[in-house]
């Protein structure tokens, strides 16, 4: 059976198919439609696969281990970012090993599309000393899900799937295999397998030191990594994921160089060190940081390694089949240059928005009683507040650096401070930064801007819906300084009111103007009617 | 044969529509196809495009490269005009006249469509008004698809109904003939364009 997939569906349909018992994540592009496809899936719906979201990447990866030592097989998915979030898990799960197969997929967005860094998960996964997959196209994507359980299970660690933006949100027609079962319920053989005190982790780590000439052989007969034969050796190529892609783009009949396609981690090291013997130089080809490149030059700078770190390609940013094509040295058709009258046209917020009606009146409170500066905000929709016409915020770093980061401005001597976070964000990583500015009266006033769903990636369920003000009375903000308002034009009058009486107060406030995202709620009514139908 | 198309336009403007429309129909002959989208934060009212595919035989990259797209569909002036780079010596650009004023440096429309009369395959129509006529105004990008279906090699205007009967069928009739009506429309007017040429 074939089946016309976006990239992340493929992975989905791939776990699936693999005989998959659930899957964990919290939204993020570019991999949200992973856990929305398994969520939307009839067999998966029938089967009762779990495909609830988390409150973030480390509570999803933690309860995906946990399916794992049942013997389950298991998938997390999350952004590159979200990898960060759930590292703590990451970083000891390779150590712990796993019982049921469990697939880590972690979609990287170099460019930034959508991000705020372009960190390369490869990395991570070599922190972490586990075996990478990096599918080159759809169809590798599906049967990378399908077999990666497999693999898993055959090292006894978890398995990273790292995709890039392009793969992820590109279609293609992929062949699907028959449907495994879930494997039946059998705890772990050892079981003090999962008990990391030091003891017992220094003898599972010493395992996971052993295991890795394993991975590196597997790597070398896998049937992900190809040595592709080629007449001109004055130069082979190693191209890495996708990449092979946009080689072969500009080599419609066949690449005269010898090519070494990667896309299963560690580094086959014989594929490398015969292509390095049989070629005069080597160009690498990776969509990330220049990680196999830095390998090959080593720290002695082999001169004979071009990549991202010559300059051949670029350091940053995605490629393209034009890059490679130069740095091949191939001509392009790459000539005309985009007219001067084409503006950029950033996102926006969406007309009748609830955040617009918190920046204009935050706005409008700061320009009449306090100098710029001193609104920290956080990762969501509300961002777009820092392009014109709002200029409303003056910070954006991680999930839920908003409150923190006004706490340690406060504590600096700039009161008040602000924070401006959306309902999901703050559910995800917020709260344990309230708790710090409660258990010190810190002088912030908190806007938690709640439209009831997790909007930039999709108008996702939130797991904040109904619970913000219990979840803050609990945490400690005293009930007087916990207000709800209704974002409205009309209402403007009364939010300034409120805003200014709390930004007066010296401890901690949280405001909280509540209005479902339109978005959302259109695509509620549209359900609605669907369903009475 | 290969053919590169590349569609653009505003985040909500309805491009996927597009695109899973000449895609269902490349199915339907039996052709590889790559569809290479945006999602995420750009669908906020920023700029939008698809890379999209079709062939005979098997396709590599995900994305076109500049100078090779045979088509450009685009449903914004402006955003045709950001294109225009990618669109091969031999390609045609169709778009839509109508702008779609969303920052407050737009430039002047004038100019946008003067720089695009310039080139020498081009198809310039009102898809807004066209929808607006047949009182379907949701249906300007179906409108944009009947007049880029002369420029779809290998897939005939009969394939591409019978696509889009697939795609809307779940939503009823109704939905699927105003689709249907919408292409016709828009494929008139391209037909007219090119007879005057």
């Amino acid at each position: 059976m074939q089946k016309v997939l976006l990239g992340v569906e493929a992975i989905a349909q791939g776990a699936i198919d693999g005989g998959m018992s659930g899957v964990y994540a919290y939204p993020g592009t570019p991999s949200t439609e992973i856990t929305e496809y398994i969520q939307n899936n009839k067999y998966a719906k029938e089967k009762n696969l779990h495909s609830a979201w988390s409150a973030n990447e480390k509570t999803a990866m933690e309860s995906a281990l946990g399916m794992s030592y049942t013997g389950k097989r298991t998938m997390s998915c999350m952004k590159h970012v979200g990898l960060n979030v759930a590292a703590d898990c990451f970083m000891n799960a390779s150590v712990t090993g796993v019982n049921g197969g469990f697939i880590i997929t972690v979609a990287d967005d170099p460019s930034m599309h959508s991000s705020q860094n372009e960190q390369d998960s490869r990395f991570f996964a070599k922190f972490a000393q586990i075996p990478v997959l990096e599918p080159s196209n759809q169809q590798e994507a599906y049967d990378m899900a399908y077999s990666g359980f497999q693999l898993s299970e055959k090292f006894g660690v978890p398995v990273m799937i790292r995709i890039t933006t392009r793969l992820a949100h590109s279609r293609s027609i992929v062949e699907l295999k028959e449907v495994l079962p879930e494997n039946e319920l059998k705890l772990p053989s050892n079981p003090t397998q999962f008990i990391l005190l030091p003891s017992i982790a220094r003898k599972q780590y010493k395992g996971l030191l052993n295991k890795q000439k394993q991975f590196e052989q597997d790597a070398e007969v896998s049937s992900f990594n190809n040595y592709i034969e080629g007449s001109d050796k004055s130069k082979g190529i190693i191209a890495c994921g996708i990449s092979i892609n946009y080689l072969m783009e500009n080599y419609p009949d066949g690449c005269p160089h010898p090519v070494l396609k990667v896309s299963q981690y560690p580094l086959p090291r014989k594929l490398i060190q015969k292509l390095y013997d049989e070629c005069t130089e080597i160009l690498v080809l990776e969509e990330g940081y220049p990680i196999v490149e830095e390998h090959l030059k080593g720290y002695m700078e082999k001169e004979n390694v071009s990549g991202r770190l010559n300059g051949a390609l670029p350091r940053d940013g995605e490629l393209n089949p034009d890059l490679v094509a130069r740095a091949l040295n191939l001509p392009t058709t790459d000539k005309a240059e985009t007219s001067d009258l084409v503006a950029g046209r950033p996102p926006a917020l969406c007309a009748g928005c609830s955040h617009h009606d918190v920046y204009t009146v935050l706005n409008k409170v700061i320009a009449d009683h306090y100098t710029l500066g001193r609104v920290f905000s956080d990762i969501g929709c509300y961002t777009i507040g820092a392009l014109p016409p709002y200029n409303a915020i003056n910070t954006c770093v991680d999930m839920g650096a908003s409150i923190t980061m006004a706490k340690g401005a406060a504590d600096a001597g700039l009161v008040p401070a602000i924070s401006v976070i959306g309902d999901s964000t703050f559910t995800h990583s917020g709260i344990t930064g309230l708790l710090d500015a409660v258990n010190e009266n810190s002088p912030i006033t908190i806007i938690i801007s709640d439209n009831e769903s997790t909007s930039m990636t999709g108008g996702q369920d939130s797991a904040a819906k109904g619970k913000i003000e219990e979840i803050c009375e609990g945490v400690g903000v005293h009930p007087d300084h916990i207000k709800v308002l209704l974002p409205i034009a009309k209402n403007h009058d009364e939010m300034y009111k409120v805003l200014k009486e709390e930004l007066d107060f010296n401890g901690v406030s949280v405001i909280i103007p509540r209005r479902v995202c339109i978005q959302k709620h259109a695509r509620d009514i549209k359900m609605k009617r669907k369903n009475l139908k | 044969m290969k053919t590169n198309i590349i569609l653009a336009g505003v985040g909500g403007q309805g491009i996927l529509s597009i695109a899973t429309s000449i895609g269902m129909a490349a199915l339907k002959n039996k052709m590889y196809l790559k569809q290479a989208e945006t999602h995420g934060m750009s669908q906020r009212g920023g700029d939008v495009f698809s890379h999209l595919r079709i062939s005979d035989k098997p396709i590599y990259s995900d994305l076109i490269p500049k100078g090779k797209a045979d088509l450009i569909i685009a449903v914004e002036p402006m955003e045709a005009l950001r294109y225009v780079p990618y669109l091969s010596e031999t390609g045609y650009l169709v778009t839509n006249t109508k702008p779609f004023k969303n920052i407050p440096n737009y430039p002047e429309v004038e100019k946008v469509l003067n720089q695009l009369k310039k080139l020498s395959n081009v198809i310039m129509l009102d898809a807004d008004a066209i929808a607006a006529e047949i009182k379907s105004k949701r249906s300007m990008n179906m409108v944009m698809l009947g007049a880029s279906s002369p420029f779809l090699n290998g897939i005939t205007y009969k394939i591409l109904q019978e696509g889009i009967k697939d795609i809307f069928g779940k939503k009823g009739e109704d939905i699927v003939n105003k689709n249907l009506e919408a292409l016709a429309c828009g494929k008139a007017e391209a037909d007219k364009i090119i007879t005057k040429k």
